[in-house]
């Protein structure tokens, strides 16, 4: 029972342990949206070139062959399949059937407003959550009733509803921010309340459940027998337990806000990945969707990663296992 | 020993009895429309104990928060009195409150475990106290909080200070929780099952802390549902039941010449080395005391037989632990085989191995002189009614779906003599029911619904209920009230006259132990220490582990 | 403390809450209109009035009219059917992987275990919508794949759920307390692991039914799920969203459909939860 400090060999071992899974897990989901695209229905030759053209017929034989080549479909499908994952070691997400560039390219710069304005809205979130939660949690049944409902109200939100609403009143009607606003730091305001709103309603149904069962555990009443005030039992003693499921749920909420942005993005006209995916997967071109959808991936399991280790931050016991 | 760092001089041990600290009187505490304390009084003197000692639903927990304003939300309390220091406390604001807790009343709490924040260093907790009452700079409080460690006698304070709670043992980590009561070196102190979960030589380890505070001139409140705790600390005691102080009065008089049914009862109910022999729950007035008469036990043939019994298990970190080792024992027919052990003996893995449920490591048990554990499961299964199990917590081994009847037809459809008709099942479970002290209408409850006490009956009956010759009982009696524990008891034992069914008894009580059982085994991390008759391992313990058990054992004198 | 917890679950009666009954009852006037919507409204969704093109919601018109004067409301009760149709085939197909991969995963352990964990794992990776997007890039929107993609997307979460369900079963103790018993594995199976592991799943599909009608718009509403001549709620957003800025009635009105539903969904879903948990607990 009475352990020392742990041995710093032991943590290594365990994050080193945490890459390696992570590694193996992009691997296989590069796998999947390798394998993916080859469902897409029919010749894909064919496909491509009616996509380019917007018509749909045959095509022939050597204008058939010219992209086989260009997109090495002529290859055998294990060849094909490992020139995808050593591109993907060189960066490389293969080539747009529509655009005639690289994925990568097409991606490219519309990384960085997404990242922002998802990170942006887990942030808000959080402050959103914790205050309501620290607000009526076990303040009398009324107080605390408003707040379990306005969190169960605003969890089950779709993402568009309060996109547009949101727009309708501060954009349109109390035209406080602009309908487009692009990627200022103005238009950024609504988009990221559009996200934050639903999921500040599941965090703090999450926060105030913990709190509930928190605040009836011995060490509450033990804080209290010393002369604690309420106020300082909750801050210093249940938030912190309370924050504990929260956390490892944001590394899911991230994927979710990505799906979002999605949609945010494309009410607000905002430039972002959401954009570049919806016109790709409008014009049927896979090997963009599939690259962002990559990327995506890789930067949720980079995120998960990071929130293990800052789990292991608040919660010290898990150093030990 | 001084746990004076905080600067308050402590006064000249009291010589003769002073002055009351606390009075109470007329106390009632009511939720909605219960009334959970109805009118209890009691004073409390510096350098005495008060034990507060009642079974749970009596109100005794209620009673001891309300001397610090925490009795609970919606919690409506009057009195005629009550008093600390000659203040009144009945009109006191959140405030006032606050500056009286932690400064002028220490209060413990049960397992440390869950009573300090596991995500704060155990010096910060016990400083806590030193901090709400803004005493010192935050380099004075780590010092006091390590001074105050090492005065509990914790080894290597300033190491232990910075550790967490989960990283302590359990009665480091209850000392720890008791310097945190003591650190502005409060006149009361209120201890609330302050050694309920600890093994017996932790809690004798808790309980000497407790009586040094007293030592010192402090007054002292114990909550406890143990007597034999109380006995060894109370100078007053008062028997709670049903939110009433049935009796009170000085602890020898109580616990020895006790004048309330009630008490007497209680004190009946611990079962100890004098219980052995007779029933626990007293008889009603007028009737005898009957004996039991034991049936001579035929050693020749064991029910139960198993040989180096050994589990290995390797844990994730790849750190091989053996749990069980080397442990062999026979059970005889209509015998009771008691083992013993604190948490972590490995006394719940051998069970789970005689029961053929896990896989020994090496060695095997032998049922009624046949392999067992090392048949195939398909070729146990034909065999398995012959041997039945009544767990700790019998609801979680109840379908929560399916009603008491359901769950005894089901398991007569095991045994022997299946039922032939719907009509036998049922009249063969009412009479199983009738068997285990429960009435015919039980037969369509939920067990969700009835009370510990009687779930356990039904967990009774249901290993009855195949007709087995061993039965093994894992702590079927921890999770009760003393006089339901009497009752199981007792219930356990005509059972075993009546049908000669053998069974393996497990208990981390001791006292549980030697009443029940004819032999022993005494078990310490996954070994056999001692093993033999009850009576002789009690009386003449060889090895110096069961010694040193027997000595931290808290017991009441001879009634 | 035992006092006031057990005063406490005497005064949680049985009688269903206000809003629970609020809930009840909206769940089934959709109902109602998915199944009969001539029995709500006695107009046809595609009856054109030109000269009461865009008008805002009034009471005649109580969500107001479209771009062709068609009554909104009477196209939202019409579109209910489909709607509803693809959000219950979308939990069909997203709990029946689940449940063959979850069950299958907690009841084989060992290496099927951790391959289907693995598994999983990597299908987290995928957030739903995006997953169900590039469902759509490879085989264009249509309601089939509305619905594929949709149950694909949302089928992790079940699955994991249904993965600890059924192993918190297995480890119960009643489940131990049934071989103990000596009964033979097949009717421990039937009769306790299967009942108990699938009743939660009650509520669960409750919830999940409304958070795939929330996918499935938001499929829609992007212009990859039905396509707008369609009443359905999602191509109402789609048909709607262009007006936004002039004429907010035609999106957000059916928003307000849908969010409504689901935040009654998911009232009913919970309370059945609390009573299944109530029950076994």
């Amino acid at each position: 029972m009475s352990t020392a400090a742990p041995a710093p060999a032991a943590r290594l071992r365990r994050i080193a342990g945490k890459l390696l899974s992570a590694v193996l897990v992009l691997l296989v989901a590069a796998s999947i949206t390798f394998f993916v695209q080859l469902l897409l229905p029919g010749d894909r030759a064919t496909v491509i070139l009616n996509i380019r053209n917007g018509r749909d017929q045959q095509w022939p034989a050597e204008e058939i062959a010219a992209i086989n080549h260009q997109f090495g479909f002529d290859r055998p499908l294990i060849v094909q399949y490992l020139d995808y994952l050593a591109g993907l070691l060189r960066g490389d997400l293969g080539t747009s059937y529509t655009e005639f560039r690289p994925v990568t390219a097409v991606i490219g710069a519309q990384l960085l407003p997404t990242v922002v304005l998802t990170v942006g809205a887990l942030v808000v979130a959080w402050l959103i959550a914790v205050t309501v939660t620290l607000l009526t949690v076990r303040r009398g049944r009324i107080l605390g009733g408003i707040g379990a409902a306005f969190e169960a109200f605003t969890a089950s939100l779709p993402h568009y509803w309060v996109g547009m609403l949101l727009l309708v009143a501060f954009a349109v009607q109390i035209p406080i921010f602009p309908v487009i606003g692009g990627d200022t730091p103005a238009g950024t305001v609504l988009p990221v309340l559009t996200l934050a709103v639903p999921l500040s309603g599941f965090l703090g149904q999450v926060l105030r459940e913990e709190f509930h069962k928190v605040l009836d555990q011995p060490f509450i009443t033990t804080a209290r027998t010393r002369g604690m005030s309420d106020a300082a039992v909750r801050l210093r003693h249940a938030l912190r337990h309370a924050v504990l499921p929260g956390i490892t749920l944001s590394g899911w909420a991230l994927g979710a806000l990505v799906s979002g942005s999605v949609i945010a993005e494309s009410i607000y006209g905002r430039p972002g990945i959401g954009q570049v995916l919806v016109t790709a997967v409008n014009n049927r071109d896979v090997p963009t969707v599939a690259g962002i959808v990559l990327v995506v991936a890789a930067v949720y399991i980079v995120a998960n990663v990071l929130v293990d280790l800052a789990y292991t931050l608040v919660d010290p016991r898990l150093r030990i296992s | 020993m001084t746990a004076g760092t905080t600067g308050i001089a402590a006064p000249a041990p009291a010589t003769e009895i002073p002055a009351p600290l606390v009075r109470v009187e007329g106390l009632r505490i009511r939720f909605g429309a219960r009334e959970v304390v109805r009118g209890v009084s009691f004073t409390v003197e510096p350098g005495r104990c008060l034990a507060i000692v009642g079974e749970s639903g009596s109100g005794k927990s209620v009673t001891a928060r309300t001397l610090v304003g925490l009795t609970g939300h919606g919690a409506e309390v009057t009195a005629e009195r009550i008093e600390f220091a000659g203040h009144d406390l009945q009109r006191l604001g959140e405030r006032a409150w606050r500056s009286i807790r932690g400064r002028e009343i220490g209060y413990v709490l049960q397992d440390a475990l869950v009573s300090l924040d596991q995500l704060r260093r155990v010096g910060d907790e016990v400083a806590e106290p030193l901090r709400v009452h803004k005493r010192g700079t935050r380099a004075e409080r780590a010092a006091a909080a390590v001074e105050l460690l090492a005065a509990v006698g914790v080894p290597e304070p300033q190491v232990r200070a910075r550790q967490r709670p989960y990283e302590l043992s359990g009665g480091l980590r209850q000392r720890a929780l008791i310097a945190s009561a003591i650190a502005l070196d409060p006149p009361l102190l209120i201890a609330d099952e302050p050694t309920t979960a600890l093994d017996v030589s932790v809690q004798a380890q808790v309980l000497d802390l407790l009586a040094e505070a007293k030592e010192r001139g402090r007054a002292l409140i114990m909550i406890s549902h143990d007597l034999s705790v109380v006995a060894r600390m109370a100078d007053h005691v008062a028997v709670m039941r049903q939110g009433e102080i049935v009796e009170q009065g000085p602890a020898e008089q109580v616990l020895h010449r006790p004048q309330h049914p009630y008490t007497r009862a209680l004190l009946d109910a611990v079962p100890s080395e004098h219980t052995r022999g007779q029933r626990l729950v007293r008889p009603a007035a007028g009737q005898p005391v009957v004996r039991r008469e034991r049936a001579p036990i035929d050693r020749s043939r064991p029910v139960l037989d198993a040989r180096g019994l050994t589990k290995v298990y390797t844990g994730p970190d790849e750190v091989v632990r053996t749990v069980v080792d080397d442990v062999s024992f026979q059970l005889y027919p209509g015998e009771t085989l008691g083992i013993v052990g604190e948490s972590g003996s490995g006394k719940t893995t051998t069970a789970r191995m005689a029961l053929a449920l896990l896989e020994p490591t090496a060695g095997e048990v032998l049922l009624h002189g046949e392999p067992w554990t090392a048949l195939t499961r398909a070729q146990r299964r034909s065999r398995r009614r012959r041997i039945g199990v009544v767990y700790q917590d019998p609801l979680s081994s109840f379908d929560p779906r399916w009603s008491v009847g359901r769950l005894l037809v089901d398991a007569l459809s095991t045994g022997p003599r299946p039922p032939a008709s719907a009509e036998e099942a049922r009249a063969r479970t009412v009479r199983l029911l009738d068997q285990v002290g429960l009435s015919p209408e039980r037969f369509d409850a939920a067990p969700l619904r009835l009370s510990g006490g009687e779930r356990q009956r039904v967990a009774i009956a249901r290993a009855l209920a195949p007709e087995p010759e061993v039965i093994v009982c894992d702590e079927p009696v921890s999770a009760l009230d003393v006089s339901i524990q009497a009752q199981v008891l007792d219930l356990l034992t005509d059972l075993q006259d009546e049908l000669g069914v053998s069974y393996l008894f497990i208990s981390h009580d001791l006292g549980v132990i030697h009443h029940m059982s004819d032999r022993i085994l005494v078990m310490k991390d996954g070994r056999v220490v001692e093993q033999g008759d009850a009576d002789e391992v009690f009386e003449r313990p060889q090895h110096p582990y069961t010694q040193q058990l027997l000595t931290a054992l808290p017991r009441l004198a001879a009634a | 403390m035992t006092v006031l917890a057990r005063s406490s679950s005497v005064a949680l009666g049985r009688l269903p809450r206000p809003g629970t009954v609020l809930a009840g009852g909206f769940v089934a006037l959709v109902v109602l209109a998915a199944v009969a919507p001539g029995l709500l409204t006695s107009d046809t969704p595609t009856q054109i009035d030109l000269t009461n093109a865009l008008a805002p919601p009034s009471w005649e018109h109580p969500f107001g009219t479209d771009e062709a004067g068609r009554d909104l409301l009477t196209r939202v009760i019409h579109g209910t059917g489909l709607s509803l149709g693809i959000g219950l085939g979308a939990t069909g197909v997203s709990m029946a992987l689940a449940i063959v991969l979850g069950a299958a995963a907690a009841l084989a352990g060992g290496v099927v275990d951790t391959l289907i964990t693995r598994l999983l794992e990597v299908t987290f990776a995928f957030p739903s919508l995006l997953a169900a997007l590039l469902i759509v890039a490879v085989f264009g929107p249509s309601v089939t794949t509305s619905i594929v993609a949709v149950g694909v997307g949302s089928m992790p979460g079940y699955a994991r759920m249904v993965r600890g369900q059924v192993l918190a079963v297995k480890e119960s103790g009643y489940i131990e307390a049934a071989h103990a018993l000596g009964h033979r594995p097949w009717r421990v199976f039937r009769q306790h692991l299967l009942p108990n592991a699938m009743r939660p799943l009650v509520a669960v599909v409750t919830l999940g039914v409304g958070q795939s009608i929330v996918w499935a718009s938001s499929l829609a509403f992007l212009g990859l799920g039905v396509p707008p001549p369609s009443p359905e709620w999602g191509a109402l957003l789609d048909a709607g969203r262009g007006y936004i800025t002039t004429s907010w009635w035609l999106a957000i009105m059916p928003g307000l459909v849908i969010v409504l539903f689901a935040v009654a969904v998911t009232s009913l879903g919970r309370t059945l939860q609390q009573r299944l948990e109530g029950a076994a607990r």
